[in-house]
């Protein structure tokens, strides 16, 4: 191409760019990015927190938007891998201008898109990551879940009182932040409660052989085995335990809450436990409500627990909105963190000094194919 | 004692499972002298035909019976078997005069090309799938020692496989003619030998292998996903490097070898995130002091 040619051609293109990123904003609607585990080995709680804010969004688009605005939600899909997060966060921000970033239930990859919002300071709600160190990045990531040092003592104190264990042996997903997090507050927690740790064993998230751990762990006889991993691996897991005679619950975090981990696990996870952070079969009239209408948009589909922190997580966020005024990202931010006593269908939340959720928790244990409903436990 | 005892059965039955994908790796290297990397792939896709193939196959022969196990694993050999052949055809045949750096780096890009296309929405997507259970399963327990039925199947299957291919490679002709092919292409072809139809015969028996382990493995773990071949098909690999490459029974050597080791480093308390770590760090010093292989036997390249 001509020299002369070259600059002029620059120009429109960039022009046409920066028109096209107007269109966009343009219109007046407010552009929030959400980023998720759509397909992957976490697929279903990435669907699952997808759609649960999908229906947010709708409701409130259908009773007249935020702030007398439209809200525009642009998903996008980290393929449940490490190292897509980064680029598609830094797309959501820098090429489609969202006001606020909403994602995503793996902690590990929460942790990848945390710093980027933190920089550029966009507020980020994530639903589901449990993880503590995923809002200490900064003061622009919130969370609408609790913690692993709440699940991990909840857990602890559910196996000592309820279960009556004194011996407990742990296994551990080495490659995964959530699971490493868990296993360390359930360990605090149940050697405070007085209990002993007889065997702790690692496995690597996407194993498919657990039979030489499991070995171990029935060798030092504990009374239940704490499992913090994620639905795909626990299915394995307790499949494998079961034909080798391990007969003793299995416990676990919310990682667990999934349709596949029944698919998989079929009679194998029949009886053991998991906390969550919430049950579809709880009686409040905010769950019904939600159950209601989210059966309604997805064809009879039963929420689990992320698409209920997904749907929370974009309530949230539009509540904030509202109460700051404006789609300033700042006053957003200020907003979410003056957060009190917000009702959510998870619960009521209030945002503390950590921008952490403090909210209580449910045990569920799966029975006859299904997740059931035992207990609540408060912060 | 229990433990040990209980530790030495996993570990068998994990290693019979790469001993039979090794011993695939190994047979087309012994014949080819190249790795085809989308073995474990050809793995993978025969779990997959399984899994599309049971719920057809148990209408007529309900599962989880013996018969229909075997129908459904036929049925997916002959697919796999296809699919070898097909893969040999169009991305390695073409390269046959080229550098064995060519058809070895091509043998990775299909192996992707497979990965990548088969996470696809459209194909299987990435999402794990419970696979049906196909065999009626029994765990026998001996005085607190369990075996389970699947682990025999294994165990039988492995052994059953190596004696056939022994013989196939060893007694027949065209066993004959895939090893002159092995020994010289050239003049194996100025005797007679039809040289394009040995080498589809290799990979097809070699993806039949593959679909037969595939499906076990699936058994063994009944969730399958697109990337489940990866890391059975790397330790296969390695079991085929232990055992010394292009030798049958040193594959399924090398396999129960690496099986046994990752059971007993898994099996330790606190050192069970080493699992891998250890039993590599053990097959290192074995290929330093015996660098063919275990039943390997060195040889010197003619330069």
């Amino acid at each position: 191409m001509n020299r002369r040619l070259l600059l002029p051609c620059a120009s429109a293109f960039a022009l046409l760019i920066s028109l096209t990123g107007c269109g966009k904003n343009g219109d007046g609607g407010i552009v929030i990015g959400e980023f998720a585990s759509l397909t992957g080995k976490e697929a279903t709680f990435g669907i699952s927190s997808h759609e649960g804010t999908l229906l947010a969004i709708e409701t409130l688009n259908a009773a007249g938007g935020v702030l007398g605005k439209k809200v525009e939600l642009l998903t996008e899909d980290n393929q449940s891998k490490a190292g897509e997060t980064s680029n598609v966060v830094n797309k959501l921000i820098s090429k489609d201008g969202a006001v606020a970033v909403l994602g995503e239930v793996a902690s590990s990859r929460s942790l990848e898109a945390a710093p980027i919002c933190q920089q550029n300071g966009i507020p980020m709600v994530s639903p589901a990551s449990t993880n503590p160190k995923v809002t200490e990045t900064g003061d622009c990531i919130f969370r609408v879940c609790f913690i692993d040092p709440f699940q991990g003592t909840v857990m602890a104190n559910f196996v000592t009182k309820s279960l009556k264990a004194t011996k407990v042996a742990v296994f551990t997903d080495v490659k995964s932040d959530y699971s490493k997090g868990l296993a360390k507050f359930f360990k605090e927690g149940f050697i405070k409660n007085g209990g002993q740790i007889v065997a702790e064993l690692d496995f690597n998230g996407g194993d498919k052989d657990f039979k030489a751990q499991l070995t171990a762990i029935k060798s030092a006889a504990p009374d239940a085995v704490f499992v913090p991993g994620y639905y795909t691996d626990v299915a394995l897991i307790a499949i494998q335990a079961k034909q080798l005679g391990l007969t003793i619950p299995l416990c676990g975090g919310d990682g667990w809450e999934s349709q596949t981990l029944l698919d998989i696990g079929k009679d194998a996870v029949e009886g053991h436990y998991f906390s969550t952070h919430y049950a579809s079969d709880a009686a409040s009239p905010g769950v019904v409500a939600f159950v209601a209408d989210y059966k309604k948009r997805f064809n009879g589909k039963v929420p689990d627990a992320m698409a209920a922190l997904g749907y929370d997580s974009a309530m949230f966020l539009a509540d904030a909105i509202r109460r700051a005024g404006s789609t300033d990202s700042k006053a957003i931010r200020d907003a979410l963190a003056a957060t009190k006593d917000f009702e959510a269908v998870t619960g009521k939340i209030a945002i503390n000094a950590q921008r952490d959720a403090v909210k209580s928790a449910v045990i569920l244990q799966v029975k006859d194919g299904k997740f059931k409903y035992l207990e609540t436990v408060a912060p | 004692m229990d433990w040990l005892l209980q530790q030495l059965i996993n570990g068998l039955a994990l290693g019979s499972i790469y001993a039979l994908i090794a011993l695939g790796y190994t047979m087309v290297y012994g014949v080819l002298r190249f790795i085809n990397f989308a073995h474990a792939d050809v793995l993978m896709l025969g779990a997959y035909a399984a899994y599309f193939l049971a719920p057809a196959v148990g209408t007529v022969f309900p599962l989880p019976s013996l018969t229909g196990a075997l129908i459904v694993t036929l049925l997916s050999v002959m697919i796999c078997t296809g699919i070898g052949i097909l893969i040999e055809f169009l991305a390695y045949r073409p390269l046959r005069q080229r550098p064995r750096l060519t058809v070895l780096i091509t043998a990775i890009g299909v192996s992707l090309f497979i990965e990548f296309t088969c996470q696809h929405e459209a194909v299987f997507g990435a999402d794990t799938k419970p696979f049906p259970q196909l065999l009626p399963v029994h765990d026998f327990n001996l005085g607190g020692l369990v075996i389970g039925s699947n682990d025999l199947v294994v165990v039988v299957t492995t052994l059953v496989m190596l004696a056939a291919l022994w013989f196939i490679v060893q007694r027949t002709k065209m066993g004959t003619a895939m090893r002159a092919v092995s020994f010289n292409q050239q003049a194996a072809a100025l005797m007679g030998i039809n040289i394009n139809r040995i080498i589809s015969f290799t990979f097809g028996l070699g993806s039949a292998l593959a679909a037969i382990a595939g499906i076990l493995y699936a058994l063994k773990a009944p969730g399958i996903d697109p990337l489940m071949g990866v890391q059975p098909g790397l330790r296969a690999f390695i079991a085929a490097v232990l055992g010394g490459i292009g030798n049958l029974p040193g594959a399924a050597l090398g396999g129960l070898l690496l099986g046994l080791l990752e059971t007993f480093a898994g099996g330790i308390s606190g050192l069970s995130n080493y699992r891998d770590g250890i039993a590599f760090a053990i097959l290192i010093l074995i290929l330093l002091f015996k660098p063919a292989g275990l039943l390997g036997k060195a040889t010197v390249e003619k330069v």
